[in-house]
């Protein structure tokens, strides 16, 4: 090693050691990338995940028609719908319970759905304390709801209702 | 002390034999120091460490416990004294219970002849330069115990190079320091921090061009000393799971990490001793302040003091995550071939200096200040240009 060499390595250690010290302060200046989730988000979480991201399960029972086609299709058995005949109201659903505990997203159901009511929303922050509040019931307790009548497909001008728009507040949700 | 002991005996106990309320200040001395300053300060230095880690890698850190965060050591403490105190079949036991007393003995008996205002001090020892040296190498007893104690390989190569370490930048550490001692003509250090002023110009640091070199040979080689970052090879996570403390668990491996940190101010309050000025304010600030009244010019020199240090605490913690570690052998080669014989420079420039001009050169003091100052705001407009460079995202609320 000579001379000049020696002092050499003296100067390249002063002066990365001065550039890396540089460095590291000026990252001390910048904005961290962690996201404090669920705390301080930048934006509402829903706003920040995909517009058609699919996570809970929905169902519009302004538009079910009750056929149980999804309950068919669930491999799981996960929803449970239970319909009744009454004389003068015709038939109605008095349960339509998913249990989101046990689905495990296939997207199954939502295919053979004629209407389109039963469909994913991009919302998915339902953390609960028990398995119990995990179910979905679309039918309020002792609730009865009258199927959806899908207008006759040789009426031109019937008025087919469109398929559910974006999901509205997650409050609207009936839950537990 | 002695002089309080003696106070105290004459005063309020007349009955109890002197010795008796010796032990009583000495034993309450410790109390104080230990609860009232190093625990809390290693303890939140710990968070701090952690805070800045996490800002300087783009993180946040730990903000959950308390506000911000500032109750995560006591947590942690908490969560350490709960834990199994774990002995390994194949551990030399009584060395493997001692070693943590004797790291926490060699960091906290230093704290004995450190000063923190110009009268707070335990004991302004005559020897009290060779005291600090000499009781912080009983650290690397109590790391070598810990090494040999604990009956394991990585615990044993950890405790090796910690001894190798520390015995290896002794030298630079004290050859560093006896430039200030030939300044100084004294090992005690409120003698040292006497012969020196409250501007930069009239510091150690600045009093000559070889004292400079000297202060960082001095810090870099009290950093190897206390193990830190980048020169932290007994603890290398990489090679050796944790070092000598990777068979700890509980309160011992709390007291070691304890010393660890009460270490940074050590170092920091070395540095600050031997070439900063202490706890010097200036004198019309100190008559202005007496004439308020009589303690407060001290409350003035100890807060001096500790943002001094606390700015050292700050660059070493920095230098941990500027700097990678470094090889064994590129360690060695820092000391021995670096470090030391450059030290040996210094120590004959200052000897030869104080020949030539006994008295000082002050345009020289001038000069080296000013230069100090220009390479600060060098510093600064670099670190402008990196966040320029880059076109950063600014965040300069500590408290994200």
């Amino acid at each position: 090693m000579s001379v000049s060499n020696y002092f050499e390595n003296i100067k390249d250690a002063a002066t990365s050691v001065f550039e890396g010290f540089t460095i590291t302060m000026s990252h001390l200046f910048r904005k961290p990338v962690t996201i404090q989730y669920p705390d301080k988000t930048p934006m509402p979480v829903t706003d920040m995940i995909p517009e058609r991201s699919r996570s809970w399960l929905r169902v519009e029972m302004d538009i079910c028609t009750a056929c149980l086609n999804c309950e068919k299709a669930c491999p799981i058995d996960c929803i449970k719908i239970d319909t009744e005949k009454e004389e003068g109201v015709g038939r109605y659903m008095t349960h339509f319970d998913i249990d989101m505990a046990k689905c495990m997203y296939c997207g199954l159901c939502t295919e053979p759905c004629p209407t389109g009511s039963i469909h994913f929303i991009p919302e998915f922050e339902r953390a609960t304390y028990s398995l119990d509040q995990m179910i979905e019931r679309f039918v309020p307790e002792g609730g009865k709801v009258i199927p959806y009548k899908p207008p006759k497909k040789d009426k031109p001008e019937a008025e087919a209702p469109a398929a559910p728009e974006a999901p509205e507040s997650p409050a609207e949700t009936p839950q537990n | 002390m002695e002089q309080l002991a003696i106070t105290i005996h004459e005063n309020y106990l007349w009955g109890a034999p002197l010795w008796a309320v010796n032990l009583i200040v000495m034993f309450g001395a410790s109390a104080v120091v230990l609860m009232l300053f190093v625990a809390p300060f290693a303890g939140i230095t710990s968070f701090v460490e952690r805070r800045i880690a996490a800002r300087i890698q783009d993180r946040i850190g730990p903000n959950r416990v308390g506000p911000q965060g500032i109750l995560q050591f006591l947590a942690d403490g908490i969560k350490s004294l709960m834990k199994e105190d774990l002995i390994p079949t194949d551990a030399d036991k009584p060395l493997f219970i001692l070693a943590p007393y004797l790291v926490f003995l060699g960091m906290f008996t230093t704290f004995v002849a450190i000063p923190f205002s110009s009268k707070l001090i335990v004991s302004d020892l005559n020897v009290g330069l060779l005291f600090i040296f000499a009781t912080s190498a009983i650290t690397a007893v109590g790391l070598v115990m810990a090494g040999w104690g604990s009956g394991s390989k990585w615990s044993m190569l950890g405790g090796m190079r910690a001894a190798a370490q520390i015995i290896s930048y002794e030298i630079p550490t004290g050859l560093a320091a006896l430039c200030v001692i030939l300044l100084a003509g004294s090992l005690s250090l409120q003698t040292i921090i006497a012969g020196q002023g409250a501007y930069p110009w009239q510091w150690y640091l600045f009093n000559n061009p070889f004292n400079p070199l000297a202060f960082f040979i001095l810090l870099a080689s009290l950093v190897a000393e206390g193990n830190r970052a980048p020169f932290d090879l007994p603890e290398a996570e990489s090679e050796l799971v944790s070092g000598y403390n990777t068979e700890y668990s509980g309160m011992r491996f709390l007291f070691i990490f304890f010393a660890e940190w009460a270490n940074l101010y050590i170092i920091g309050a070395l540095v600050t001793v031997l070439f900063l000025g202490g706890w010097q304010i200036p004198v019309g600030v100190s008559e202005w302040a007496g004439g308020v009244a009589s303690w407060f010019p001290q409350v003035l020199q100890f807060l001096t003091f500790f943002l001094k240090v606390l700015v050292f605490v700050f660059l070493i913690i920095q230098l941990r995550w500027t700097l990678p570690r470094v090889r064994m052998d590129q360690l060695m080669e820092i000391c021995w071939k670096y470090l030391v014989p450059v030290a040996f420079v210094c120590v004959m420039g200052v000897a030869l200096w104080m020949i030539i001009w006994p008295e000082g050169l002050p345009w020289m003091t001038y000069l080296l200040t000013a230069v100090a100052g220009l390479i600060v705001a060098y510093y600064c407009y670099r670190v402008i240009w990196q966040l320029r460079n880059t076109k950063a995202t600014l965040e300069f609320n500590p408290f994200v």
